[in-house]
């Protein structure tokens, strides 16, 4: 009995915690205005993004050249990002709730995601004007 | 024989804590901001090779390397206790109530060891055994719950520091993980173990890697909004 509320009480704080401490990896994005850019890119007109379009821009991360200090980052957002939409599948008819809750928690990792790649398009640019800069 | 992920597992969480242990004595501010932090890896790393010899020694299978996992793992744990206490102690650093989380820690710690022995006195053939598994299983419990206040008292005085939030959370994730790998082997019992043998794992290597990754990415004077963080907001 005593094991059993254990492991129930600590199921519910590890849920939670782990939910923080995504979010608190998404936080580094949240204050970022995208630029016309990748907004072009993407396709999109608005800050708003839809909770789909993590792994198009995902995608469209990938084809840039790697800064080197955002791999992890990306990586446990997307581990988080499917957690998510696994959670919403599941209970997208038997608790709306939840899989609100989940859509506007994938809505913020697409925007994680547009801002890595606004950042890995600056940083591709500046690869490239360095370049052409020293072949000149 | 351990198996290879337990293995890759021991040699990526090992390299993560030396990184921690080198980040902490790097700077002489992070030695004296994240004693604690060091201290423990440093802890961590002496009983994982501990653990390395005694399993060749004596196999997996051994009460020796039994023994020997779950005593430290106890000790591994009570010295997480003085970390939390620390945590505790920045969070509170402008109210001055330092000794009163001290003397509060011990007694919680007092009070779980007594409530261990008092669950596992009827089982006098394998008390020492028997006693450490179950003083494990509540040090966990009651360190989820004192970093469950801990996140709750972040929340509620708006602290901005976003290093000592990830520290906060990245331990409450640990104690909180293994705390259900410890609860489920108790109700469970020995039919399904090896389904949560990977866990004590899992939680090793993401404790070094949480804490390895606010040292190296998460600047010291960044700040985040914490009432962003909560499950319930937008």
């Amino acid at each position: 009995m005593i094991a059993f509320l254990i492991c129930a009480v600590s199921l519910a704080a590890f849920i939670q915690l782990l939910s923080a401490y995504c979010r608190s990896i998404l936080s580094s994005s949240r204050g970022v205005e995208l630029s016309d850019r990748v907004r072009e890119l993407a396709g999109f007109d608005s800050n708003q993004l839809g909770a789909g379009d993590f792994g198009r821009l995902l995608q469209l991360v990938h084809l840039c050249p790697e800064r080197g200090d955002d791999h992890g980052e990306i990586r446990a957002v997307g581990v988080y990002y499917t957690a998510l939409r696994t959670l919403q599948r599941a209970t997208g008819s038997l608790v709306p709730r939840i899989a609100a809750w989940s859509a506007r928690e994938c809505e913020r990792c697409s925007y994680f995601a547009a801002v890595a790649l606004d950042r890995r398009i600056s940083y591709s640019r500046d690869l490239f004007m360095q370049q052409m800069g020293s072949r000149a | 024989m351990a198996s290879p992920i337990d293995f890759a597992a021991f040699l990526l969480g090992l390299l993560l804590e030396i990184v921690v242990v080198v980040c902490v004595c790097y700077r002489r501010v992070n030695l004296y901001r994240y004693f604690p932090i060091g201290f423990y890896m440093l802890a961590s790393i002496l009983v994982s090779c501990g653990d390395y010899y005694v399993l060749q020694q004596f196999g997996q299978g051994s009460s020796a390397y039994a023994y020997f996992y779950f005593y430290s793992d106890a000790l591994l744990t009570i010295l997480l206790f003085w970390t939390v206490i620390h945590f505790y102690q920045q969070a509170f650093d402008e109210l001055k109530v330092n000794k009163y989380i001290r003397g509060g820690a011990i007694a919680l710690l007092l009070f779980t060891a007594i409530f261990s022995y008092l669950t596992v006195r009827r089982n006098q053939d394998h008390l020492t055994g028997r006693f450490v598994i179950e003083l494990s299983q509540n040090l966990y419990f009651v360190g989820v719950v004192l970093t469950y206040l801990l996140w709750g008292t972040i929340l509620k005085l708006k602290e901005t520091r976003a290093r000592l939030v990830q520290f906060v959370l990245a331990l409450g994730i640990y104690f909180s993980g293994s705390a259900v790998a410890y609860a489920l082997r108790s109700f469970l019992h020995g039919s399904t173990e090896h389904l949560l043998a990977w866990i004590p794992s899992v939680m090793y290597v993401w404790l070094s890697v949480a804490w390895a990754y606010a040292f190296v990415k998460v600047p010291e004077d960044s700040r985040l909004i914490t009432a962003q963080l909560e499950t319930g907001t937008t």
